[in-house]
């Protein structure tokens, strides 16, 4: 059996796996970090985004072999000893969610979306949510947390 | 999905010998179709050959009159890259409305050129800007590329290394895409390039193609207003649920003629 070897939030992880492991496989059924969600399996709904030394991807598009060597950060690692990574803060006090299945794939790519565009905007911050459904909020209050959530994590 | 044997190779020789001693195994470039495949069980390769590691192929270089593109750069790469947005800032364009930011962060170049899906983007700029795909073991001109639905002229386990694009004078693309998938119902490059004008439409049909009617009209006058009686017969058009033959049909002069002003405001 092949194996693998990564770093997962910061701890180094080896691994036996099949080539067809994916990486969402790898994290929540090897690592028990249960965190990082499946929703629809099919590459569109965004619960499974991690980042993969540093970009936001779907965890449930990428064979664990192929994170080999890789850094990935799930949504376990963000929060600072039991304080809320800023952006998990803005969905709390902005209501960013419902029912939180979509949550984790939410936050971690809205913290990807800050990396990367220093100056979010409502308009930005829509589209960029193209690979992330959300069935219960109507996205209003997810964008309104980014946007509050943005401006916390350069302040 | 089926297990098979992952090999990730850092050269491209180790890759193609992989490949000629498996043959049924397959290339894997950023997995944005291959993976969603394996997992329907709609394939059962006994060998996935996955390029990352081959440093060659994640190259973006502009070297005179025109721009190579690595097959393994990411559309994001291509979306962000600074050369790009200032020699042929319509394929940048291109590349940032693929899919979503984080398909965009894994899917290649060369792997949607070399999977030629109907609704892809990238054979759009291929086509209309007259691109070169180097492959393994040759350079394939972009209007003998494409054959058909899903299909090209690479032969089994022919991997693409590269695509040169020659810098055009102006280009753009403009899709109406699917609201879920951001696949292009229909898509539109014009480019206005040495060549000549050329016009390729994706979505529309089976494979992605040419419109000379719109070349020849925009080669006597690069403007909206020149292409605006000229239709498409629906005849050969794709028609399914998010679009019939006759609304694709619309859609392309539609989309022709904001390709056109777009590329003119660039």
């Amino acid at each position: 059996m092949p194996t693998v070897s990564l770093t997962i939030n910061g701890k180094k992880v080896v691994a036996d796996v099949e080539g067809r492991t994916l990486l969402v496989q790898l994290l929540r059924e090897g690592q028990r970090l249960t965190g990082t969600h499946v929703g629809c399996d099919t590459s569109q709904c965004g619960a499974c985004v991690v980042h993969v030394n540093g970009k936001a991807v779907k965890s449930c598009t990428m064979l664990a072999l192929q994170a080999d060597d890789s850094e990935v950060e799930t949504i376990e690692s963000i929060a600072n000893e039991g304080e809320l990574h800023p952006m998990q803060a803005a969905f709390k006090e902005h209501h960013g969610l419902q029912c939180g299945f979509c949550t984790p794939g939410m936050v971690m790519a809205a913290i990807d979306m800050v990396n990367r565009i220093p100056n979010l905007d409502e308009e930005t911050v829509r589209h960029e949510l193209e690979g992330n459904f959300c069935r219960c909020t109507g996205y209003h209050n997810i964008v309104q947390a980014i946007l509050a959530g943005s401006k916390a994590m350069q302040s | 999905m089926y297990d098979f044997a992952y090999h990730r190779p850092d050269n491209l020789d180790d890759a193609a010998n992989i490949l000629k001693i498996n043959p049924e195994a397959t290339v894997l470039a950023g997995g944005m179709t291959l993976i969603p495949t394996l997992k329907l069980r709609l394939a059962n390769p006994s060998d996935v050959v996955d390029l990352s590691a081959i440093d060659s192929l994640n190259v973006l270089s502009v070297a005179g009159e025109k721009v190579s593109v690595g097959a393994m750069t990411t559309h994001s790469d291509v979306s962000t890259s600074k050369e790009l947005m200032e020699t042929i800032p319509g394929l940048s364009r291109l590349a940032k409305g693929i899919g979503d930011p984080h398909v965009r962060h894994r899917g290649t170049i060369g792997g949607s050129v070399a999977n030629n899906d109907p609704a892809a983007d990238y054979p759009a700029a291929v086509l209309a800007l007259n691109a070169s795909v180097n492959t393994i073991s040759r350079t394939i001109n972009a209007d003998e590329f494409f054959t058909g639905q899903f299909a090209t002229v690479l032969e089994e386990h022919e991997i693409i290394t590269s695509i040169d694009f020659p810098i055009p004078r102006r280009s753009a693309y403009e899709k109406f895409s699917n609201p879920a998938s951001r696949y292009a119902i229909v898509g539109v490059m014009v480019a206005d390039t040495e060549a000549g004008v050329r016009v390729a439409v994706t979505g529309a049909g089976p494979s992605v193609f040419r419109v000379a009617k719109m070349e020849e009209a925009l080669s006597n006058d690069f403007s909206a207003d020149a292409i605006a009686g000229i239709t498409l017969s629906a005849d050969d058009l794709n028609s399914d649920i998010h679009a019939s033959s006759e609304y694709r049909a619309h859609l392309v002069s539609v989309m022709a003629m904001r390709a056109v002003n777009s590329a003119l405001t660039q």
